[in-house]
């Protein structure tokens, strides 16, 4: 249990502390960089849950795909620290009642929030003990059987978000020469090309 | 005392030697690889490649290892020192840590993970850091130009892939890799490898493959006529030396992500006399190295994509016909009560 122990505290640190230098590093590319530790670190602590399967698909999802593209606009923007410093005191009081607002709140939910001891009772699908099912048969099981009517109304959201996202930037402007593969293919040699005979000396 | 002796420090000798066996094996192979690839690519271009190092230029790799080595390395003064360090040892150790769950032969791998193909996806989906790192901590255009692409290439292709994947596990039923060359084990020797049922996914997976380890004809993050080097154009020296290394052990990695998921693992080709007699290890090697030369005469033969075409390619063409495939594959094991 030793082992695991130090790897919990080991994954823990570092994910706080990645946590914190998200919001407190100067750069933003730094920031997002930290952002990707978080999650990595977040995954092992997954992993000695026991919760293998989330753990990779968090960094599949997360670091593999969704950073990447936070990275990727991060990146590409023109970051002025001298203008995002210059405001930080003009906003510091505002800013600072927002956060004590929400750390009361949220004091006062968890403060009071008590689990019922008689949850495990409540849970109308049982969890089948690990050695006889693996942790990724098992969520199979329930998601596409008795989830699954969630599980499709999460993937119309998404698709819903996805439309959405080309809606707002596809452009169709006049002009543009665009490829068409179709087209490319089916040209036959008499359309597009002529053979002339050029007599020396002159031209065509 | 002797309990701490049995329950830490010894599996935790035994898990280095092997850890060391691997990548010592790994890395030299690799050294022979990389002239192999240069051979390969010269004679394609009726050249002689590298051939003066050793006899037949074999010892080239370790030659070019040591002037890497004993070069200055040379840092921009405008980049991002940390991020331009730490991008080539994050695209080195990544490469090197999937190779932990690889079944070499029936037992032969570091771990034996129960999910040992979504480890090393997740994994292989991380490499795109140390390219995109790379690049931006550069501080220059070549490189995040490079970075930039590669950020999209490596994504869009990885999409495939899992699909890719996902297929291959509808036959299976487990995602642990010593699962998955077992369930190709059949009585029509290499004919009931995964290759021949699922033929269109192979190819599919094969060219995937290529764009994901920035090999020709998918080149674009490095393009030499364009970018200079791409990603690597401010590396130098022992850093380069990282890069390069990352990129040739995930190509090898990918030849074997192949071998075991199409190409029967370490099974022999036919289960009789003279096949079987030779160890699981060698069938191993040898379509591994079989996977490396279509890698190879891919990058003599195909001339680079234009970069639209590449992102065609993955979204317009490979994402809706992985995605069929999967569908079809189950379907038919639904219908046909095949499904394991």
């Amino acid at each position: 249990m030793l082992i695991a122990d130090l790897f919990f505290y080991l994954f823990a640190s570092v994910c706080v502390a990645a946590a914190f230098m998200v919001i407190s590093a100067r750069n933003p590319v730094h920031a997002v960089l930290f952002l990707i530790l978080a999650f990595v670190s977040a995954a092992g602590l997954f992993i000695l849950l026991g919760a293998e399967f989330l753990a990779l698909i968090l960094i599949v999802v997360y670091v593999g795909a969704v950073a990447v593209l936070f990275l990727f606009v991060v990146m590409m923007l023109d970051v002025d620290f001298a203008e995002l410093r210059s405001g930080f005191l003009a906003y510091l009081p505002i800013g600072a009642v927002i956060g004590i607002i929400l750390l009361i709140e949220l004091v006062l939910v968890l403060g009071s929030w008590v689990i019922t001891p008689q949850v495990a009772a409540q849970i109308t699908t049982p969890v089948p003990p690990l050695n006889e099912v693996s942790n990724i048969k098992a969520l199979g099981l329930v998601l596409y059987t008795k989830y699954v009517y969630f599980f499709q109304a999460a993937g119309i959201v998404l698709l819903i978000a996805m439309v959405g996202a080309i809606v707002l930037t596809l452009q169709h402007k006049p002009g543009i020469k665009r490829q068409t593969i179709s087209v490319q293919v089916g040209r036959k040699r008499e359309q597009s090309v002529e053979i002339k005979q050029v007599e020396s000396g002159k031209g065509l | 005392m002797a309990e701490i002796w049995t329950t830490y420090i010894w599996p935790v000798l035994v898990i280095t030697a092997h850890s060391l066996a691997v990548l010592v094996t790994l890395l030299v192979a690799i050294a022979f690889l990389l002239v192999a690839d240069r051979k390969i690519w010269a004679a394609v271009q009726l050249r002689r490649g590298p051939n003066v190092v050793g006899p037949f230029g074999l010892l080239q790799s370790f030659a070019d290892m040591l002037k890497f080595i004993f070069k200055e390395p040379i840092i921009p003064a405008g980049a991002n020192k940390g991020v331009f360090l730490l991008a080539p040892l994050v695209s080195a150790v990544l490469a090197l840590s999937a190779w932990a769950v690889i079944p070499v032969s029936e037992g032969w791998a570091v771990a034996n993970l129960n999910i040992g193909i979504l480890y090393v996806f997740a994994v292989s989906s991380l490499e795109v850091y140390g390219v995109i790192m790379g690049g931006w901590a550069s501080n220059s255009k070549y490189p995040f130009l490079g970075a930039l692409r590669s950020a999209a290439q490596m994504v869009s292709y990885e999409v495939s892939i899992g699909f890719v994947i996902i297929t291959v596990l509808l036959l299976v039923g487990s995602l642990n890799m010593t699962d998955i060359v077992l369930a190709q084990q059949g009585d029509y020797g290499m004919f009931s490898w995964f290759w021949l049922p699922l033929f269109p996914v192979f190819i599919i997976f094969f060219i995937s493959a290529l764009a994901e380890t920035n090999r020709p004809p998918f080149d674009l993050p490095e393009a030499e006529s364009e970018l200079v080097a791409g990603f690597m154009v401010e590396y130098s020296s022992t850093p380069y030396l990282l890069f390069m290394l990352g990129e040739y052990v995930a190509i090898v990695l990918m030849c074997a992500l192949t071998t075991i998921l199409f190409l029967g693992g370490w099974l022999p080709p036919f289960d009789i006399a003279p096949f079987n007699w030779l160890p699981g290890v060698f069938w191993f090697v040898f379509k591994v190295c079989l996977v490396f030369f279509m890698f190879s005469m891919v990058k003599a033969i195909v001339p680079r994509y234009r970069y639209d075409q590449l992102m065609r390619l993955g979204w317009k063409v490979f994402l809706p016909l992985s995605l069929f495939m999967i569908v079809a594959v189950a379907s038919v094991l639904h219908f046909f009560d095949l499904a394991p």
